[in-house]
């Protein structure tokens, strides 16, 4: 398997053009705390169960995503800074259709 | 004043663990966490969720991982001052500390353990422009006495079990009691659910959904809020607006202690004991980072056990001793209980 070209707009308005791998079963809030493109402690704070919101990203390109299950769409409820795009990076596997996915990384709440 | 052996920020599962880990160098451990329970992240964000990777357990829930921790630790009685933020540090001359909670309580210990995972759970602040000036004017983030809001109109927010919860309870003592929620679904308990629904029916509850309050207005205190309705705003007259949205963990105060900060976590020396930059505060499990650092719950109790050996030095330098293994030496409680292997029965053969 290959890795995806994403490109992610960090909270400071920084673009980070990066290499994301298929193969690790890796979500997108983990790909940005690898790149560390937001500070530890400020991203993925419950791990990646969808129960802190701290991953949101607004999604900038027109990819199909996977559907948002209720613990997602539960705490986008309660987040804050929530837009139409607004999904949690938890919650989205780097899988190959992904290619060219563009975002930004939602501020700390 | 609390005094104790080790005094442990933090009751998540690796300060918990540690009191283990004194209790068999009989060294006596109390315990400070900002949460009403102990438990930490495991109590508060995922009872519920199963975890894969303690050793020997090949699942086990959150919640249940912290009961068997408290079972564990139960001999060696560990001390507890729950709901209250560790707030100042103080170095007497004979090198011990003084740390004071946010509320005054003072503890006293010659070693200072910090295990405040990723801080203390400060309640998460809806991004509102004028929010912060009506803090205690109004605005309250927790409901510490129900008593306050007796014959108040409420205006709450948020749409999990603590925005429900209070909703129903509210009903009874205040004037009017408002829910606004973003969805018109909410997260809790189903039968909080229902009964929201049903004090909405009889007319106790006004349920404003899909909705969020975005500003609020008044003299000197909250007369009232705004809500936006879809594309609408509507303002609504309160005394009171108590936004419930979860808790989430901030280093907090801990940062202005003088440690050695380095992406958002405490730096410890772990070649050998986990020891902060101030000699006698250690700090294990989240709050640390080192080279090749992992949170995992794994790693702080092994980070526990190193902590507690090297305590024992500092506290008794003169002493000498070496590990003892618990099949060996058994568990020797402070309460006068007694575990230990039993003895292997020999018998001749005639």
């Amino acid at each position: 398997m290959s890795d995806i070209h994403i490109n992610i707009i960090d909270r400071e308005g920084v673009i980070h053009k990066i290499m994301a791998p298929t193969d690790m079963n890796m979500n997108l809030m983990e790909v940005i705390r690898s790149f560390e493109l937001a500070p530890e402690g400020t991203i993925g704070i419950c791990g990646g169960m969808a129960m802190c919101a701290s991953c949101q990203c607004y999604i900038l390109s027109n990819h199909e995503l996977p559907e948002m299950g209720d613990e997602e769409e539960a705490m986008l409820a309660e987040a804050f800074f929530v837009k139409e795009n607004s999904r949690l990076g938890c919650q989205i596997f780097i899988a190959s259709d992904l290619e060219g996915l563009e975002l930004e990384i939602a501020p700390e709440s | 004043m609390i005094k104790t052996d080790i005094l442990i920020i933090g009751a998540g599962p690796t300060g918990l663990f540690a009191v283990f880990e004194a209790g068999l160098l009989k060294l006596k451990c109390h315990l400070i966490d900002a949460l009403p329970q102990a438990g930490g992240q495991c109590s508060e964000i995922y009872p519920k969720k199963p975890i894969y990777d303690i050793p020997a357990f090949p699942e086990i829930l959150a919640g249940d991982l912290v009961s068997n921790l408290m079972n564990q630790i139960e001999p060696f009685q560990p001390g507890f001052t729950l709901g209250e933020r560790a707030e100042t540090i103080e170095k007497l001359d004979d090198g011990s500390f003084i740390v004071t909670t946010e509320k005054g309580t003072k503890h006293h210990s010659k070693i200072i353990a910090i295990a405040g995972g990723l801080g203390s759970f400060e309640p998460r602040k809806p991004p509102i422009p004028n929010l912060s000036n009506f803090e205690d004017r109004g605005v309250e983030y927790i409901i510490r006495d129900p008593e306050f809001y007796r014959n108040k109109k409420v205006v709450i927010s948020g749409g999990g079990d603590s925005a429900l919860d209070w909703c129903i309870y509210l009903t009874n003592i205040a004037e009017s009691v408002t829910l606004v929620h973003r969805r018109n679904e909410f997260r809790g308990a189903l039968d909080s659910v229902e009964k929201v629904q049903e004090l909405k029916n009889s007319g106790k509850i006004e349920l404003i959904t899909p909705a969020e309050v975005v500003g609020l207005f008044g003299e000197n205190k909250v007369e009232g809020v705004s809500i936006q309705i879809e594309n609408e705003i509507v303002q609504k007259e309160c005394d009171h607006f108590i936004p419930l949205f979860g808790l989430a963990p901030k280093l907090g105060p801990i940062a202005d202690w003088g440690l050695e900060i380095e992406k958002n976590a405490i730096k410890v020396n772990n070649a050998l004991d986990y020891q902060t930059n101030i000699p006698g505060i250690y700090a294990i499990g989240d709050v640390n980072t080192y080279p090749g650092k992992l949170k995992l719950i794994l790693c702080g109790f092994h980070e526990a056990t190193l902590m507690c050996q090297s305590a024992y030095q500092r506290i008794f330098p003169d002493k000498r001793y070496v590990m003892k293994y618990t099949t060996v030496g058994g568990v020797e409680g402070f309460d006068g209980s007694k575990k230990e292997a039993p003895k292997a029965v020999v018998k001749s053969i005639d």
